[in-house]
């Protein structure tokens, strides 16, 4: 499992007001919701992104609301991974149980800029910066959340033992 | 070592002798909970599972609350969904325009969530069962679609960060400003995964409706949960309320805490979360000049009888200033009617103020009164993020309904002592 692409990076507490604002959760179309992710943080984030890109942000990323069309909105925009500080919990549940992947490395956001092109390998745990030329170590996520993660999500894994 | 409150319940819904911080556990449900913003997901997650029922019909709450009455064509879809699916299913607990309620107001109202049990909601705000002894936290939509088809969830183990309460608070100090100070105190990610454990002599001190405030705002402190001690005055509201038995957990002498905060009511004063974040906090005294155009009392955080009361004692024979839209929302058809027989919404009204029937509506800024651009409101809600009310540059500023109150009748924001002396 790989992921690679260019860095969009944001601050701390991106919140899921401004992943996805309220006034368009009254639909849970993905590509809808995708059409206006990071709107009001960052009106140009749709034309910028490309399919493959990594968010890079610093602390408590998906702060806010439970609503799960946040991740949703990110992984349709064509985000293969986000990459923060640290995350907001309920964020970070919906995300592996919606299949995005996603990383707690302080190290790599503070050597990171937007930008930069940064390749992930899921399996080996490592995070290479093409760009700066530079590979980090990161933890692999914890055994429970491997399978859940191979089974594809939450459901997908609840099925399987069905 | 021993186990915190919250550690007890896990490990009880575990079946396990004990657990420790950071295990991973799969856990018992007594109650899974969605709204009509986020069952949708869930229902559409269910069905790829294929069952044709969920794990225990009285055990699945949805309640019709966001962009209820429905807002537009696609609320009214959204809901038109999740009511087929719980016809379908038999689920007892659904509540849709004319019964329903802000959904964290409303379960404990209707006594469906009691000590010691272990909930899980699609809504962040679901910690605010805590109050009364629970285990409570917001999931997404998929944790919420699987609990509804097995009656489990998985969690991670949290540690503990304990708040000593002493003292009492002082005139028109509530809850929202015991919790506010904290979240100023510790950060929007100060309690990122941990437990918040309140304890001390000030608990019982504190009405149930100031309990669910704090705890309702726990996740605004970054927290998975927060919990109070299970007292007299919990279980008196448990015992008005509900049929079921709770069930009492309490930390053990010697559990684990990463830190203890010691909090004096008595010293706490009016508090005011700017923008955008609920940690940017003042004291009512440092707020300085700042005019309003809006004021909303209400939401999941301070929609309760009590928070009504609070703000009619201080509209009581006022008017609020010109050119300050001030919105009343009673959280729960019950205390709509409560309410009214005690007259609050006719001093309400008389004082200028509309209420309206009971929605999340404004707090999230799906309608019943968004904000245009550069407009700013004094809201009685939890969240004061970019764009949370409306236009993305206008502002919230969140405070108790009796700073709310004050705040409407002056036009700016203000004390409720500054009216003290005044007609009213
Ligand atoms: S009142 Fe506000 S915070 Fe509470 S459930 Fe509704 S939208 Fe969420």
């Amino acid at each position: 499992m790989n992921a690679k692409g260019k860095v969009l990076k944001y601050g701390s507490n991106v919140d899921t007001d401004v992943i996805i604002p309220a006034r368009y959760l009254n639909t849970s179309d993905p590509k809808e919701l995708a059409a206006h992710c990071m709107e009001d943080l960052d009106p140009d984030f749709r034309n910028k992104v490309e399919d493959g890109d990594i968010i890079v942000a610093e602390q408590n990323f998906g702060s806010g609301s439970s609503r799960e069309h946040a991740p949703i909105a990110i992984k349709e925009s064509g985000i293969s991974c986000v990459i923060a500080s640290s995350f907001a919990r309920i964020f970070y549940r919906n995300s592996i149980n919606i299949g995005l992947p996603i990383i707690e490395s302080p190290e790599v956001v503070a050597e990171t800029d937007d930008g930069d092109v940064l390749e992930v390998d899921f399996t080996k745990g490592e995070i290479t910066n093409v760009t700066k030329g530079k590979t980090y170590t990161i933890q692999p996520f914890p055994e429970f959340i491997q399978e859940l993660i191979s089974a594809g999500g939450l459901i997908k894994y609840n099925k399987a033992k069905m | 070592m021993g186990m915190t409150m919250t550690q007890k319940i896990l490990a009880n819904k575990a079946g396990l002798d004990k657990v420790v911080p950071d295990q991973l556990i799969l856990a018992d449900l007594d109650m899974a909970l969605g709204n009509d913003i986020t069952a949708p997901v869930a229902i559409g997650e269910f069905r790829k599972l294929g069952l044709d029922k969920v794990f225990d019909e009285k055990k699945v709450s949805l309640v019709m609350d966001h962009f209820t009455p429905n807002k537009d064509i696609k609320a009214a879809e959204q809901c038109r969904y999740v009511r087929e699916f719980a016809n379908e299913m038999d689920i007892e607990n659904f509540y849709d325009v004319g019964e329903m309620g802000v959904e964290h107001a409303l379960l404990p109202e209707k006594g469906l969530v009691v000590a010691g049990d272990l909930i899980i909601g699609a809504d962040s705000h679901t910690c605010t069962y805590g109050a009364l002894g629970a285990f409570s936290t917001g999931v997404g939509s998929t944790d919420l679609a699987a609990g509804m088809a097995t009656g489990k969830a998985w969690f991670k183990v949290p540690s503990a960060v304990q708040f000593v309460l002493t003292g009492e608070m002082q005139e028109h100090v509530s809850g929202k400003d015991v919790i506010l100070h904290i979240i100023g105190m510790v950060g929007v990610d100060g309690m990122l995964y941990k437990s918040m454990e309140f304890a001390g002599p000030g608990v019982k001190n504190l009405s149930m409706s100031d309990r669910l405030c704090i705890s309702n705002m726990a996740i605004e402190a970054g927290a998975k949960n927060g919990i109070f001690p299970v007292d007299e005055k919990t279980l008196e509201y448990i015992a008005v309320h509900s049929d079921r038995k709770p069930v009492i957990f309490e930390a053990d002498e010697d559990a684990e805490y990463e830190k203890v905060y010691e909090i004096n009511l008595s010293e706490i004063k009016p508090t005011v979360a700017f923008p955008h974040l609920p940690e940017n906090t003042r004291t009512i005294d440092e707020v300085g000049d700042i005019k309003i155009d809006q004021v909303v009392v209400g939401s999941c955080t301070n929609g309760r009888l009590e928070d009504m009361i609070m703000a009619a004692e201080i509209l009581k024979g006022r008017k609020v200033a010109k050119g300050v839209r001030t919105i009343i929302i009673p959280a729960t058809q019950k205390i709509y009617m409560d309410s009214m027989k005690m007259g609050l919404l006719e001093i309400f009204i008389n004082a200028g103020a509309i209420v309206s029937t009971p929605t999340c509506g404004p707090c999230l800024g799906g309608h019943m009164g968004i904000l245009a651009k550069g407009e700013r409101a004094v809201a009685t809600t939890n969240r004061n993020f970019v764009g949370r009310m409306g236009h993305p540059e206008s502002e919230v500023y969140l405070a108790s309904p009796s700073v709310a109150a004050a705040s409407a009748v002056l036009g700016r924001i203000a004390s409720p002592a500054e009216l003290n002396g005044r007609e009213g």
